[in-house]
């Protein structure tokens, strides 16, 4: 019975070892993958996240000083990629989950406010907002990407952050709910 | 659950047909006896610009404009869309928007019309002798009449006929199936105005260079299989009627073709590349008025019906005619009304505010009352397997489901979902009573936003990539710009020192600690 | 008139939801099981009743616990099924406790720690079977003569027999058809000789033999299985590729070699061929939903039920065979699909023959 103790005491300490030199020896250096994720960013430079254009919130996540749902404009999609990518160090896992399906927002100028300054013009990364000086400027919906640039600048308080609004042309049913004696399922959004 | 449904539940001609599917409670006999009524003309219409699959017609009117009825309203945009005309004589009122037919409740652009009473015509479109007219003249006028397939997709017609270009056609089916329950209005057409269907079926068969035109029509339909059958021919090419058995879908576009014709559709591809095409029988009738008469797409047949409705009829509605009209027309409703439909029980839209109007896609409405829909709280999936008895596809609903539900789309998607035609027989037939349509139009639409949402930021990293690209272009500019200066400013510099070395030349030298106007000047 | 909040397509619905097609099940197992009630007198029918309410408490108690609703639970009638199944599989004279035990393990175990309705990997039924079979060897295969409602034991008695556990029937114990053929094979005996000493079809079908209830109301049960058939609650193929294997198997090795094995017949009306055919192997949640699929799990049963019987040590292979089919399921949903319109067998769209 000694012996057999033993045994497995000391084959199971060789085996250790040996499997502790393996993978010291034969590690493997990631690849950087900060190529990969820059790609996967919008490419807009808008600087919502705080990191100097998209190759920079790049480097963050590779380096784990940010979390992946730190693109607005990029929303859930963007974040569950970066967190397929980035592994399980990343940060920001618990908030991809709370990131939910937010409905994408983009910027909307109050005609009334508008007095032309242009300030929001310069600093739109999509050029998104058309006008001239002295002249009132309206956002196009399909380039704007929700940085929300403008909305900080304007010196008017003139611009609002407004949900992309349903056309009959992208409207579709909501997802129904699972049963178990619920009530309603699928009322329209 | 009596014994007359379980009765009707052993059917042996389904071996014989298209896979799954469903036999449903028809109830068509509220209606089918009802010869078509046409209902007096609304004082106020709305008009939508978009009733077809495509663009959004451009309206040509504007407030306070008096029309005529058939007077073009609407002009098609772009290759895929459709021409509007007005229903009936009056005034415009408003161009601008209003709910849409749709469970969305979601604006729409539409022209409200006033109706002076008088119902003028106006120009009519100029007629056609088909037996002369050549194929591109006949799908003109199919256009310029703003014909879409009336079977409720709405896809414009003369689109539909520009396939001829693309594969060599060899039949033109005509489908009478009219497979949804409670709906009689394709079946009162065809046996009321059978000779304008068939002259409208060689009329496009003419157009079409067809060499045979098939009308399918369900068993369930015996007056409309006599009426059609006394006709060997439409205009000059053979015509035959295809009895098809009685199941829904049957007037599934590629279903019918493989009950006819044996032959089934590729995934993805169209029945054209079959060579078969594939309209509605209104839709002939449509071409009929259209090449003959000259008359636009202004009116249609609309089965009213269900239990909640106090006298089912079918009615000859104007376009643009609110529903609420149409309710009240045929006696209001009754009872406790559970849903309001447009279309049929089993693919149609509800919609919750009645003033919408009738397009040319409305085939039915329907006011349906609760032991119609038998509605009931969804319970967790059985794994019974009655979806995938019922789903003429040939998928498998419940693990779709599944799928949508632990949203793993793409997962949806390699089982299939984007083969799914929406039939409904897979819910239908569920004992859970899960809403798997509902489901799959989920994923189909969040499928579609990802697509555009990736779209849309490839365009904007254009954008932006453009506007840093302008940017960078301005500050090289100014950079050039300030080089360029610097350099004549150095020039000149270099230009007063030469000269000034000059004038030093002649200059006495200067006397050591007097500082000179001539040495000053030479040293700036 | 208000107008209700908007639901998506289909409108209509089908009139079979999930509590009809489970109280059709139990209309067309009732003519069985009430002759087998009959035919065994009061005893069963305490053990009926015991196991059928146990069932229906162990389910309230588990929806209880993981905080579903109980009510629409309950009226859909799965668990009072499941319970009645496992009723037509026990001795009828078997104590209270062997029924509660065998509801207990149906419905905790074998559905309800899988996930409930709809989620179970195993026919519950079958799992209690099999369990109560391994743990309790002598009470779950003690067999009775049928005695009848008025011949056999009394009321009271009755009440003795299943509740206290009264000893009473020992006069009376016999083996089953099958355990007895399996005890005489092993004994040495030749199959002419042992079938002499069998009860007869006529009885066979009709009841008149020991065993369990599920093995005796054979015609009845048959009637059952044709009644579901033809409200489309089940379909053709799994009895049909039960039943077929079975009948080609045992023919064939009938006819090689009579002394050894038993007549086709024999198998498909003794035991709970006909049981299993038509109510266990259908069960909509742990068979395959394509009929391909459906077809195989069908042989698969009916291949294990032969091979059980003739070479393994029970006499009876039904549980045992359709708990390893129902681990085989998800193998075969995966890799047996119904065929797609449109598309190929492997998922291709269909070529086009030579056209533009």
């Amino acid at each position: 019975m000694i012996s057999a103790a033993a045994s497995m005491s000391a084959l199971g300490l060789g085996l250790g070892l040996l499997l502790g030199a393996a993978a010291r020896r034969f590690h493997v250096d990631t690849p950087p993958i900060v190529d990969e994720i820059e790609k996967l960013l919008p490419g807009t430079n808008c600087g919502a996240c705080g990191f100097p254009g998209c190759r920079g919130a790049a480097e963050a996540v590779a380096a784990g000083n940010a979390p992946v749902s730190l693109c607005t404009p990029g929303g859930r999609d963007v974040a569950l990629q970066l967190a397929e990518i980035a592994g399980p160090e990343c940060g920001g896992g618990a908030m991809v989950a709370t990131m939910a399906e937010l409905e994408p927002t983009i910027a909307f100028i109050f005609e009334d406010h508008c007095t032309g300054c242009t300030k929001c013009f310069k600093r739109c990364p999509t050029d998104a907002i058309v006008g001239a000086a002295k002249q009132i400027h309206t956002v196009v919906p399909d380039a704007c990407i929700g940085c929300d640039a403008c909305i900080e600048v304007c010196p008017t308080e003139a611009i609002v952050r407004r949900v992309k609004p349903r056309t009959l042309s992208n409207w579709y049913w909501e997802k129904p709910q699972p049963g178990f004696g619920a009530t309603e399922t699928g009322v329209p959004a | 659950m009596s014994m007359f449904s379980l009765a009707t539940l052993f059917r042996p001609s389904q071996f014989l047909t298209i896979r799954g599917g469903i036999h449903p409670e028809y109830r068509k006999q509220l209606t089918s006896e009802a010869e078509v009524i046409r209902m007096p003309v609304p004082p106020l219409l709305r008009v939508p610009l978009q009733q077809h699959s495509g663009a959004i017609a451009e309206p040509l009117v504007k407030r306070d404009d008096l029309v005529l009825k058939g007077q073009l309203i609407g002009r098609a945009r772009g290759a895929m869309s459709a021409n509007i005309h007005a229903p009936t004589s009056g005034r415009v009122l408003a161009v601008g928007h209003f709910t849409a037919p749709h469970p969305s409740g979601l604006p729409v652009p539409t022209i409200t019309l006033r109706a002076d009473g008088e119902d003028r015509w106006g120009e009519h479109l100029p007629r056609l002798r088909p037996e002369d007219a050549d194929p591109d003249e006949i799908a003109a006028q199919i256009e310029r009449a703003g014909i879409v397939g009336l079977g409720g997709a709405a896809f414009p017609a003369a689109v539909k006929l520009n396939q001829r270009k693309k594969y060599t056609l060899d039949t033109l089916l005509l489908n009478g199936a009219e497979c949804e329950p409670y709906l009689t209005c394709d079946d009162r057409l065809m046996r009321e105005k059978a000779e304008e269907i068939v002259d409208g079926a060689g009329i496009m068969a003419r157009a079409l260079g067809v060499a045979r035109i098939i009308v399918a029509i369900e068993s369930n339909k015996p007056e409309a299989i006599a009426a059609l059958r006394q006709f060997s021919h439409g205009l000059g090419t053979p015509l035959s009627v295809a009895v098809v058995p009685t199941q829904y879908p049957m007037g599934s576009a590629k279903h019918l073709v493989l009950a006819v014709t044996g032959k089934e559709t590729p995934a993805r591809a169209r029945t054209a590349e079959l060579g078969v095409l594939v309209y509605n029988v209104a839709t002939a009738h449509a071409v009929h008025l259209a090449v003959r008469y000259g008359e636009p797409l202004i009116s249609r047949i609309v089965t009213v019906s269900g239990g909640a409705l106090a006298q089912p009829a079918n009615v000859e509605v104007l376009i643009g005619t609110p529903v609420t009209d149409v309710i009240d027309f045929c006696g209001g409703l009754i009872g406790e009304v559970d849903r309001i439909l447009l279309g049929g029980p089993m693919m149609g839209q509800p919609v919750q505010n009645l003033r919408v109007p009738v397009v040319k896609g409305t085939c039915g409405i329907l006011a349906l009352a609760p032991w119609e829909t038998r509605k009931s709280d969804p319970m967790p999936c059985i794994r019974c397997g009655s979806c995938v008895q019922a789903c003429p596809c040939g998928l498998t609903p419940f693990e779709m489901n599944a799928r949508i539900q632990s949203d793993d789309l793409e997962g949806a998607v390699k089982i299939g979902l984007m083969d799914c035609i929406a039939c409904g027989s897979c819910a239908y037939a569920c004992p859970s009573s899960i809403p798997l349509v509902q489901g799959f139009d989920f994923a189909k639409g969040k499928l579609a936003e990802r697509q555009s949402r990736k779209h849309q930021q490839a365009e904007t990293k254009r954008l932006a990539e453009a506007r840093k690209a302008r940017e960078e272009a301005i500050a090289e500019a100014k950079r050039q710009a300030m080089a360029r200066h610097k350099a004549q400013a150095a020039a000149k510099k270099a230009a007063a020192a030469a000269q000034a070395a000059e004038a030093g030349a002649e200059a006495p030298p200067p006397v050591p600690g007097i500082a000179t106007d001539v040495g000053k000047e030479a040293r700036q | 008139m208000t107008v209700p909040v908007l639901l998506s397509a289909p409108h209509t619905h089908t009139v079979f939801t999930v509590s009809r097609t489970m109280l059709m099940v139990m209309a067309a197992l009732a003519p069985a099981t009430g002759l087998g009630l009959y035919e065994f007198g009061w005893p069963a029918v305490f053990l009926f009743l015991v196991t059928v309410a146990a069932a229906c408490l162990f389910e309230a108690l588990c929806l209880r616990i993981a905080g579903r609703p109980v009510a629409p639970f309950l009226r859909d009638g799965s668990a009072a099924l499941t319970g009645w199944l496992v009723a037509m599989t026990l001795p009828p004279y078997a104590p209270w406790w062997v029924g509660v035990l065998g509801a207990g393990i149906a419905i905790v175990i074998a559905k309800h720690l899988f996930g409930g309705l709809g989620q179970n990997l195993f026919n519950p039924a079958m799992v209690a079977r099999a369990m109560l079979l391994i743990a309790l060897p002598v009470q779950m295969t003690t067999w009775v003569a049928p005695a009848g409602l008025i011949d056999g034991p009394g009321f009271v008695p009755s009440l003795a027999i299943t509740f206290l556990g009264a000893p009473e029937y020992d006069a009376i114990s016999s083996a089953s058809t099958l355990s007895h053929v399996k005890s005489q094979l092993n004994a040495g005996a030749g199959m002419a000789q042992i079938l002499g000493g069998v009860p007869d079809l006529r009885a066979r079908l009709l009841g008149a033999v020991p065993g369990s209830m599920g093995e005796t109301g054979t015609l009845l049960l048959l009637l059952g299985g044709l009644a579901l058939l033809v409200t489309r609650i089940i379909t053709l193929v799994i009895p049909i590729s039960v039943l077929g294997t079975i009948t080609l198997l045992s023919g064939a090795f009938w006819l090689m070699a009579p002394e050894r094995f038993p007549p086709p017949l024999l198998h498909l009306t003794s035991g709970a061929t006909i049981l299993c055919a038509f109510f266990i192997a259908t069960d909509y949640v742990t068979s395959p939903v394509s009929a391909a699929g459906k077809a195989l799990y069908g042989a698969g049963i009916g291949a294990l039920i032969f091979v059980i019987r003739s070479w393994g040590s029970f006499p009876e292979g039904v549980a045992f065979a359709v708990l390893l089919m129902n681990a085989c399921t998800p193998l075969i949903e995966t890799y047996v699909r119904p065929r797609v319109f449109g598309r190929t067998r492997t998922g291709k769209p269909l070529p086009l023959k030579g056209r533009k």
